[in-house]
């Protein structure tokens, strides 16, 4: 199981460690250097590498490297979608993840962890019960805490934690009874000079933010359920109702949670709501070339299409670009090679 | 205010001054001073010197503070066992607390001190935890019983621990379940013979329901169980797989491929006609190409499994080709994972599609996975033959970008087509030959030269293309030296007339100034062929050869099972069993995918498939660079075999069993057969055999006889120094009389009449039988062969080195001088034999002077001659020689050879099968100078003496 975690910045540096099992020496991540040092970008940096004796999966989120030590064989998968789930931690907690926000709530991101995994078992990692037993630190609640001495770990067992909707504590109560769904779609399309399509699919989520009293059990109808491919939901789905009726049916948790996400595969046709084409010319005999991308809406049954951007990676030859918009802002980051 | 503050201590006593907050009154200073303390800790600061102070604030009510100070123990008290003593009655007392979650802390953190004196007194609350009326006290417990078992395992034993953590696999609480299941999984993953994890119908029953309703985690570890259950028909392997099914529509990725583990591995007992078999074949698909939209690192195992799945599977994912396109922002990691799928799944139904995504990739910035992305076009020509065209064509396109590593990759990949489509695709030879001179990496260089052996033919300059390489040979590779060899020697068999002095020039660059034994030992194979029977070296040498499979670097058939069955873990990352990599002590038991009880299904289960496979089938595959060598070897000697096929462990073997019956057929013996003499390709026969047999002989750098075997021919006099008369030749005996075989070539502008021949005196008398006649003028580069015949009734002189003959050749412009060696075995007759009272008899009549008695130390017989038993000191009289040990070259007919030595061991002895005692005779003209003239005895005891020869008598005795 998952013997300790190293956080390091991408200077190199461990700036916090845990071990839930017997302690692990910190030069174990030398190797993790080694690897880091070999490739060229951070995010390039292969996620499982092996040591003699142990194994160091990591993540790379919000420039931190978080690095798990496993010494026995456990589902790489495992590990690496718990480090994922406490980056999640971390930022449902201080709002951003980055180290100086970790430095300076040391102890409480101390307190998760120890909660989050007892001898490398996962114990608790849902958001709701974790801030049960361990309340997010909020300007609030730190006055509060000064005046009164009242602690901000919760001397209560988390309610939730053993009833069968682990997810959610009872007793919530709410004046405002109110649900929100957002629908975020990604299209990874591919699209020829002259503008049509050559494969497109969606890979879609629906994120909810339901504060509703009690134990609401709510139900999610789609026009056409047929269109989703592949679903996954989030735990508090019955997932026969949906095998049999197509409908999603669920008891909500408290605050935001990722209902389902899904996929759209390219068989069936998917439209994209703007148009574009792109021309690249080449000046013969000098080093210079034109690039141009236009990027138009496409009838989309009365909606506007708002907040366009439009980001190009260009290759490490180039050394600069002048952009000339005919709307908007741009930018050109000579590092990244990322012009938008 | 923020907790960096604890950091920002830089003052001179900090201990001190921590000490003194956390021995104060105030509850409020004592918190904020343990904050400080594990502030420190968490950077890395050693702060167990403040030990006993942090364990003092443990007797406390406000919850946070114990548990900043249990967090605070569990790091140190290992460095402080004896005071961690102290804190044992706070947590005894804890696990009676009426309050839950402060009982289950007080458990989960003492299992988390590692003190040997700690875990005796954690036993008694442990097992009142684990009874307890809460399940959340419970399920700690049950991970505690893991961390205890951890630390002594024996105590866990005595303690009856494991049978109450089985019991709780029974618990009505999912989660107790679940925690039970990991916590027993991991000690009988330290323990792989205790028998914990026995599972039955009714407990994977509970484990079913149980897998519905724990957390994610909690499902990880029960689908993990349950793929080590093996069902016991196919209606109960059906049944866990509906109700594994609905968890691949899971948020957590881990959760999927444990399920998705549990159903492959269950696949197995299916019978492929059951409706539900393709149904949860399509039920596969989508959530395995979700997996892909996941986070990169994610991605990268998630790739790694699906690699081996497409292995075992190709039908899940066989219409999600697109999925698989790289994208530009993916991580290299993924990105090559992604090449490698592509590849596997490339058919014809969508190989222009592929074609063209590859040919985007190889024109990217990143080196690798531009080298990867030429390979992989290469692949598909070769595992789709409809598209083979369509490849090179992009590859030819490749090329002209001239783009230096892209050209390296695509020529290295076209030789490969040209392995699999014959004289198919020649006519890109030109442009391949264009960019010779751009190519640096030895592989490259290899695969073009083989290419250039390979159609010598049709390529105008391919003596001078070689050549050109041969100018650096010493400064080339292994391989691509090995190549060059192979390839020129082609070419000479294909173009005989031009290429006779490059053949010749590699040929010694190979044998005499190479340091490599491959190289040498292959030099010498080529060499013997050429001159016993050039038409044999062509069948050898230019055989037809196996076309190669199209399925390469896949996984071996029996290892892809095993690697099903460890789908989501380390090992399906690595593709390696864990036997392979975990460390080491704790045994793996290996694990197998359960047979298919179907019976109608037995001819396609994996299980029976193999014995229908032609056996040939994985010799086929690419070989990857350590493998060219053998290969090679094997390509060229393996065909022309008539006769009874060879196993294909012959084959491997080739070179060893060649060299093995070469010795055979050396020691001569009619009534001895050795088995691997069958690789000796049959109609090559006894030149073949005799001819590697010298291979030993030949390091000396002088041929030895046996039978026919002719010595190629040497320059003795090049044309430079003979105004243009250039000499080469060789000596031959055959049926009893010897003969120097001579080739003289004028290389001057004018005609060469009058040929004579003289020997100067020489130590066995040889001299020419007949005049040297050479019929017509040789006219202007001109060769004629001659074949001088031989006598040893000349003048007698001892000579330096003995084997020393010194020419005249005489024509219309000048006289040349010039001197050879001449190999001793032209003087051996055939028929050494004599008779046993004869030979000692004559061993008598030699005197004692004359014995040269010596120990031939650490000679390899075992490997040699089978026959002898043991390997001892072997004493060898030899008479007469006692100067000229070394000379010793027995003919090879009569049973017991000396040999020099190849490497290592100062000689090598091929004794007569009989174990124990052997002899040989050397037969030397006489008058012969020996250290003593009385030595040298007349022939007239010895029948089968040749002229005034005298004998030579060997004895040896072998222990």
């Amino acid at each position: 199981m998952i013997h300790s975690l190293f956080l390091i910045n991408s200077s190199g540096d461990i700036f916090l460690e845990k071990h839930w099992k017997s302690v692990v020496s910190r030069s174990v991540c030398d190797y993790f250097f080694e690897a880091q040092e070999r490739a060229t970008e951070a995010e390039n940096v292969p996620p499982v590498i092996s040591t003699p004796h142990h194994y160091l999966l990591s993540v790379y989120r919000h420039k931190i490297f978080f690095v798990a030590v496993i010494q026995t064989e456990v589902p790489p998968l495992f590990v690496i979608e718990f480090l994922h789930r406490v980056v999640d931690t971390f930022q449902d907690y201080f709002g951003v993840c980055s180290e100086p926000v970790i430095k300076d709530n040391v102890v409480v991101v101390y307190e998760v962890l120890e909660e989050m995994l007892d001898n490398g078992f996962p114990l608790a990692t849902e958001s709701n019960i974790l801030k049960e037993l361990i309340k997010p630190p909020t300007i609030l609640r730190t006055v509060v805490n000064t005046i009164t001495g009242s602690t901000n770990v919760g001397d209560q067992l988390p309610t939730g934690q053993l009833s069968v909707v682990p997810w959610r504590r009872t007793g919530v109560k709410y004046t405002n009874n109110e649900a929100y769904f957002d629908v975020i779609e990604e299209i990874d399309a591919i699209i020829d000079k002259s503008g049509s399509t050559i494969t497109a699919e969606i890979q879609g989520v629906i994120d909810a933010c339901v504060k509703l009293t009690g134990m609401p059990d709510l139900t999610l109808s789609f026009m056409n359920p047929r269109l989703l491919d592949d679903v996954s939901f989030h735990p508090c789905v019955r997932f026969k109702r949906w095998e049999s009726e197509r409908i999603l049916s669920f008891i909500p948790p408290d605050g935001n949670f990722r209902l389902l996400s899904y996929h759209v595969s390219a068989q069936n046709l998917v439209a994209i709501p703007v148009y574009v084409k792109h021309n690249i010319s080449f000046r013969d005999s000098s080093s210079l070339g034109r690039f141009e991308i236009t990027v138009g809406p496409k009838q989309t049954m009365g909606k506007t299409i708002e907040g366009v951007t439009l980001s190009s990676q260009m290759p490490r030859g180039v050394l600069n670009m002048s952009l000339t918009p005919s709307q908007g802002t741009h930018t050109f980051d000579p590092v990244t090679k990322v012009g938008e | 205010m923020t907790d960096s503050k604890y950091f920002t201590t830089t003052k001179k006593g900090e201990i001190f001054e921590l000490k003194a907050e956390l021995n104060s009154d105030k509850k409020e200073k004592k918190k904020e001073a343990v904050k400080k303390v594990i502030a420190s800790m968490t950077v890395g600061k050693d702060v167990s010197a403040l030990f006993p102070d942090v364990v003092n604030c443990m007797q406390t009510d406000n919850l946070e503070l114990k548990k900043l100070v249990y967090l605070y123990l569990m790091n140190y008290a290992k460095s402080q066992p004896d005071m961690a003593i102290m804190a044992v009655n706070t947590f005894v007392k804890d696990c009676e607390d009426p309050n839950p979650l402060i009982r289950a802390l007080a458990v989960r953190t003492m299992g988390c001190i590692r003190v040997d004196k700690i875990t005796e007194y954690l036993c008694e609350p442990l097992r009142k935890c684990l009874k307890d009326e809460d399940p959340y006290v419970r399920k700690t417990a049950a991970v505690c019983v893991a961390k205890l078992h951890d630390i002594n395992a024996q105590l866990v034993e005595d303690q009856g621990f494991l049978d109450t953590l089985k019991d709780l696999i029974s618990d009505s609480n999912p989660m107790v379940v679940a925690n039970a299941v990991a916590a027993l999984s991991e000690i009988a993953e330290s323990h792989p013979s205790s028998n914990l994890l026995d599972l039955n119908p009714q407990s994977i029953n509970k484990l079913l329901t149980a897998l519905n309703e724990c957390t994610e985690w909690g499902q990880i570890f029960i689908l993990d169980c349950l793929a080590n259950y093996t069902p016991k028909d196919d209606r109960e392997a059906q049944s866990i797989c509906e109700r594994v099914t609905p968890r691949l529509s899971h948020a957590n990725s881990a959760v999927v491929l444990s399920a998705v583990k549990v159903l492959m591995k269950f696949m197995e007992m299916l019978s492929k006609d059951l409706d539900y078999y393709g149904t949860l074949l399509k039920k596969l698909a989508p959530p395995l190409v979700t997996l892909l939209s996941a986070e990169p690192e994610l991605q990268y195992v998630a790739l790694r499994n699906i690699n081996l799945i497409v292995q075992k599977r190709p039908e899940i994912l066989k219409h999600e080709m697109k999925v698989f396109f790289v994208k530009y922002n993916d991580p290299i990691y993924v990105k090559l994972e992604k090449l490698d799928i592509m590849i596997r799944l490339a058919s014809q139904a969508n190989i222009a599609q592929v074609l063209a995504e590859l040919k985007e990739y190889a024109t990217e910035v990143d080196v690798d996975f531009v080298r990867k992305a030429v390979r992989a076009i290469g692949r598909c020509a070769i595992k789709v033959e409809q598209s083979a065209e369509r490849c090179v064509s992009t590859l030819l396109d490749l090329i002209q970008t001239k783009v230096n590593y892209v050209v390296q990759e695509a020529i290295v990949v076209i030789k490969d087509i040209f392995r699999k489509y014959p004289n198919k695709y020649e006519s890109v030879i030109a442009t391949l030959c264009e960019n010779l001179d751009s190519l640096d990496e030895p592989e490259a260089r290899a695969a073009m030269i083989w290419i250039v052996g390979e159609y010598a033919e049709r390529i105008d300059n391919a003596d001078e293309l070689l050549e050109s390489f041969l100018e650096g040979f010493h400064d080339e590779s292994t391989q691509v030296q090995l190549q060059l060899l192979t390839a020129i020697v082609k070419l000479f068999l294909k173009k005989p007339t031009e290429t006779q002095e490059l053949v010749q020039q590699v040929l010694s660059l190979a044998t005499q100034d190479s340091d490599n034994p491959d190289l040498r030992d292959r030099g010498y194979i080529y060499w013997r062929l050429l001159s016993t029977d050039p038409v044999a070296a062509k069948e050898v040498v230019l055989a037809e050869k196996p076309l190669i499979s199209e399925e390469t670097d896949l996984i071996e058939p029996t290892l892809l099972d095993e690697l099903i069955c460890y789908i989501g873990t380390l090992a399906s990352v690595y593709h390696k069993p864990p036997s392979a990599f975990v460390e080491g002590g704790r045994g793996v038991v290996h694990k197998s995918l359960p047979p298919r009880t179907a019976s109608s299904e037995s001819t396609e289960s994996p299980e029976t498939a193999p014995a229908g496979a032609p056996p040939g089938e994985q010799l086929d595959v690419i070989p990857t660079q350590g493998d060219l060598l053998g290969d090679l070897l094997n390509l060229d000697l393996g065909p022309p075999v008539s006769g009874p096929p060879l196993a294909t462990s012959s084959v491997q073997m080739g070179a060893v069993d060649l060299l093995g019956s070469g010795l055979d057929s050396l020691i001569g013996t009619p009534n001895f057969v050795s088995p691997p003499a069958t690789a000796v390709p049959a109609n090559l026969g006894a030149p073949m055999g005799s001819g590697l047999s010298d291979l030993f002989d030949l390091a000396s750098g002088v041929g030895t006889l046996s039978g026919s075997y002719v010595a190629p021919k040497a320059v003795w006099l090049p044309a430079m120094k003979a105004k243009g008369l250039e000499i080469s030749g060789t000596f031959t005996r055959q049926v009893g009389s010897i003969s120097m075989d001579l080739q003289l070539t004028n290389k001057a502008l004018q005609v060469m009449t009058d040929f004579a021949i003289q020997f100067n005196r020489n130590s066995f008398g040889l001299a020419p039988a007949a005049p040297l006649q050479v019929h017509a003028p040789l006219s202007p580069n001109q060769t004629v062969e001659i074949s001088l015949p031989l006598n040893t009734v000349g003048s007698v002189m001892k000579m330096e080195p003995l084997n020393n003959l010194q020419v005249a050749v005489k024509n219309n412009i000048d006289v040349f001088y010039f001197s050879t060696l001449y190999p001793l075995h032209i003087l051996f007759v055939e028929d050494g034999k004599m008779d046993r009272q004869m030979f000692l008899a004559t061993w008598k009549d030699i005197p004692n002077e004359n014995e040269a008695q010596f120990q031939i130390r650490d000679c390899p017989l075992n490997a040699a001659v089978p026959e002898v038993p043991s390997t001892g000191g072997v004493p060898a009289r030899v008479p007469g020689l006692r100067d000229h040990p070394q000379e010793l070259r027995p003919h090879p007919a009569s049973a017991p050879a000396f040999h020099q030595p190849r490497r290592g061991a100062p000689w090598e002895v091929a004794a007569p099968p009989s174990p124990g005692r052997g002899r040989a005779r050397l037969l030397a003209p006489t008058g012969f100078p020996g250290p003593d003239s009385r030595a040298c005895p007349g022939p007239r005891d010895t029948p089968v003496l040749e002229n005034p020869l005298f004998p030579l008598l060997l004895m040896f005795s072998v222990r």
